[in-house]
């Protein structure tokens, strides 16, 4: 290699490449990301979030967050369940066919033949998918975090480091709000030896005048501030825990299916 | 010999590397001060809690943009200029613009580490600076580039030597990198994961290619010289050049990442053919070294430089296990991907720059350092530091991701078990910050000297009768504008 022009192009075949492959290809295949169908029904996913959750996601970025916590569920595969549904007319042979089934914790191949059996006696069956993995273990989330998740998200927070447990189905997991707010403003009163620095300067503790305000903080016994003060949280925190409460991966997909455990029927 | 050619282009380059290295070395110093506020946050969550500005979501993208913006960038971009320059047998010219660009990028990274400190960050690892910050440097980089572009094509040679078809494509990989990683995210953002994918493509592009460039071409024109045998081979060392930048460019994409399953696929491909890059480095560093490693484990700068060599072919194993599937179940989301980041900008790209600003910066002002032999302290500080830092967050990280794969641990007992690691490692960084204090202290120092001896040589012109034309051209040359 004797010519400057040689290293020049050189650098412009493996980087454009890389960026054809990174930049262009991603943005073809998933810029235009549309909203998919949720599992066995016609209600689209994702809806956006509210615009106070969307204002908290900018205090997440503004506060760092995402240097502690992901937003990413991993998940090493499913398993799947054959629940039975109707005995059908003769019992006796279903119980037959199932006494030889293993139903529980099997693959979707045994899966659908223990169904197939079930059928032949008369039964009906069906089958749950449950997801599972370390991270789902934990309850951190029901199915793995994917593509869909974070579409209407700007900046889009993965997170790379876990020194604080995963995120992305804190709003299934941890639906009180005033629990959120306790735990930014005092993170070890209500979780013990957590390494969480507190976000104190996100509340106002104030003297109480006359009627505590509706927004103050209910603390655990032994906590908080003391009598005759309350601690308010500012705009920011309320918009920071609204986003939180917005993580939910509590939605079975197509490509990520898990079995809801009942169906819960709204009024 | 006052007018030997390489004296010339030396002086040349004198004020822009001051320009350079001076905020290089501050910027360097902030970051350790800051790294080490939030690693100590670790072991008391409560402490500068109450101030937004100091929390340790905030101190943490700070104290690692003011390592990689603050010092690595314009640290590398001074030595290539002077790399450049000796190489190409051709003085600087010009110097003024170099020295305006070296402020406006220190000016970009002050106002960006100050948007990160009060929540202005874009939120996109390695690239949290927002416009204020980000133009700057942009347009810094550019006119330095272009400096350095122009030191290229009036080169004497045409053959190239290695170190230069680094330290070319390193300049050209900045701007588009950069600019692409900006417009995509920052200025018109696209939608969704794409954000992630392209941000792990630029910093995988900026802390691996970009580093990865600059501190082997450097580190291939220094090895030679300090050990006074020549590069072996030139063909090996251009074997690696072409294998690195075709594989390690598509590196990055984490395995598991909720993407469509052939990006992270491509990554580990990718990712598993750079030992033969990494070989071929190893080959070259070795041969040429070999057979004089004890006579000059002495001599300061080639200690940092064959230090720096080491850490990159290591940091190159661990970046190729974290992107196998199956280790990566382990690694991800741990500390063991902050010990392979900060082992490659520590231990390879700082220490390599220090070894080649100890040697050139002297030769380039024409004065020595106020304190040489601190440069050997600063080695064995660095050493130490890199070792405590390092080690303990990789077993850490090893730990805290089998104990994350094990849901039986309840997670408040990993993050226990962790904070002994981090106790290390906060005694690392305080090792890492003294010695960045003793390289403070000289570069500084040797800038003072220089600013005293120009301020002198200035009243002495002033004084002395009218022999204008000698003194000018001394004072000229002194100030590194080419009379």
């Amino acid at each position: 290699m004797k010519n400057g022009f040689l290293v020049f192009l050189a650098s412009l075949i493996a980087l454009g490449g890389s960026w054809c492959g990174f930049v262009l290809a991603p943005v073809l295949q998933l810029g235009g990301g549309k909203q998919t169908t949720i599992l066995n029904s016609t209600d689209l996913y994702p809806v956006g979030r509210p615009g106070m959750a969307n204002q908290g996601l900018q205090v997440y970025r503004a506060n760092g967050c995402a240097a502690c916590h992901t937003e990413q569920i991993q998940q090493s595969g499913v398993t799947c369940d054959v629940v039975l549904t109707s005995a059908g007319k003769s019992p006796l042979a279903v119980t037959n066919a199932i006494s030889s089934l293993k139903l529980n914790n099997i693959d979707k191949v045994a899966a659908d033949a223990a169904v197939d059996a079930i059928t032949a006696a008369g039964g009906k069956a069906e089958i749950h998918i449950i997801a599972t993995g370390p991270d789902i273990t934990r309850g951190w989330g029901r199915r793995r975090s994917v593509v869909e998740d974070f579409l209407y998200d700007d900046p889009v927070q993965l997170g790379s480091l876990r020194i604080g447990p995963d995120l992305a189905d804190v709003g299934t997991s941890r639906p009180d709000a005033n629990w959120q707010l306790v735990h930014l403003f005092a993170p070890q009163s209500v979780v013990t030896d957590s390494a969480m620095p507190p976000f104190r300067y996100l509340f106002h503790v104030q003297r109480i005048n006359g009627e505590p305000s509706p927004d103050a903080l209910v603390f655990p016994k032994g906590f908080g501030p003391r009598a005759g003060y309350e601690v308010v949280p500012t705009p920011q925190a309320q918009e920071l825990v609204a986003y939180l409460l917005s993580l939910h991966t509590d939605v079975p997909l197509h490509d990520a299916p898990f079995t809801q455990p009942l169906v819960v029927s709204k009024p | 010999m006052p007018d030997s050619p390489d004296l010339k282009i030396d002086r040349s380059c004198c004020v822009p590397l001051l320009a350079l290295f001076g905020g290089a070395t501050l910027w360097l110093g902030v970051s350790s001060v800051l790294g080490l506020l939030a690693s100590i946050k670790f072991h008391a969550p409560d402490f500068l809690a109450n101030c937004a500005w100091l929390t340790y979501g905030r101190l943490q993208p700070a104290a690692d943009d003011a390592l990689l913006y603050g010092f690595c960038l314009p640290a590398g971009l001074g030595v290539a200029l002077w790399l450049l320059a000796r190489l190409s047998q051709t003085p600087l010219h010009g110097a003024v613009i170099p020295v305006f660009a070296a402020n406006l990028w220190h000016l970009g990274v002050l106002v960006g580490l100050v948007a990160i400190l009060i929540g202005d960050s874009t939120g996109f690892a390695w690239l949290e600076f927002p416009r204020g910050g980000s133009v700057p440097i942009f347009f810094a980089y550019l006119l330095l580039a272009l400096w350095a572009m122009m030191i290229f094509a009036g080169r004497r040679e045409r053959a190239l030597y290695p170190s230069q078809w680094f330290l070319v494509a390193a300049l050209f990989w900045f701007p588009w990198i950069y600019s692409t990683a900006n417009l995509f995210l920052v200025a018109w953002p696209v939608r969704g994961v794409v954000q992630a994918v392209i941000g792990w493509w630029f910093a995988n592009n900026l802390l691996v290619v970009w580093t990865g460039l600059v501190g082997l071409g450097v580190a291939f024109y220094f090895l030679p010289k300090f050990t006074g045998r020549p590069l072996q081979t030139h063909y090996l060392a251009l074997f690696a050049f072409w294998t690195f930048i075709l594989f390690a460019t598509w590196c990055g994409i984490p395995p598991g990442a909720p993407v469509p399953a052939w990006l992270p696929a491509l990554s580990a491909v990718a990712a598993a053919l750079l030992i033969v890059p990494l070989l071929a480095v190893g080959i070259v560093g070795w041969r040429t070294v070999w057979g004089s490693i004890k006579s000059k484990w002495d001599n300061g700068p080639f200690c940092f430089v064959g230090f720096g060599v080491d850490c990159f072919c290591l940091s190159g194993l661990m970046l190729m296990a974290m992107a196998c599937p199956k280790i990566s179940l382990v690694t991800q989301f741990t500390w063991f991907g902050s010990a392979e980041t900060q082992l490659r900008l520590y231990g390879f790209f700082a220490m390599t720059m220090f070894g080649a600003v100890y040697y050139l910066l002297p030769r380039a002002v024409g004065i020595e350092f106020p304190f040489p032999k601190l440069a050997r302290v600063h080695f064995w500080l660095s050493l130490a530091g890199i070792a405590l830092l390092i080690l303990p967050l990789a077993i850490g990280g090893v730990i805290q991701g089998l104990k994350l794969q094990n849901p039986d641990v309840a997670f408040a007992d990993i993050t226990k078990a962790m904070l002994p690691f981090l106790r290390i490692s906060t005694t690392g960084l305080l090792f890492l910050l003294l010695g960045n204090l003793l390289f403070f202290v000289n570069v500084m120092g040797l800038t003072l000297h220089w600013k005293v001896a120009l301020l002198k040589k200035f009243i002495a012109f002033v004084k002395s009768p009218m022999d204008e034309t000698s003194a000018c051209t001394s004072l000229r040359r002194d100030k590194g504008v080419q009379a």
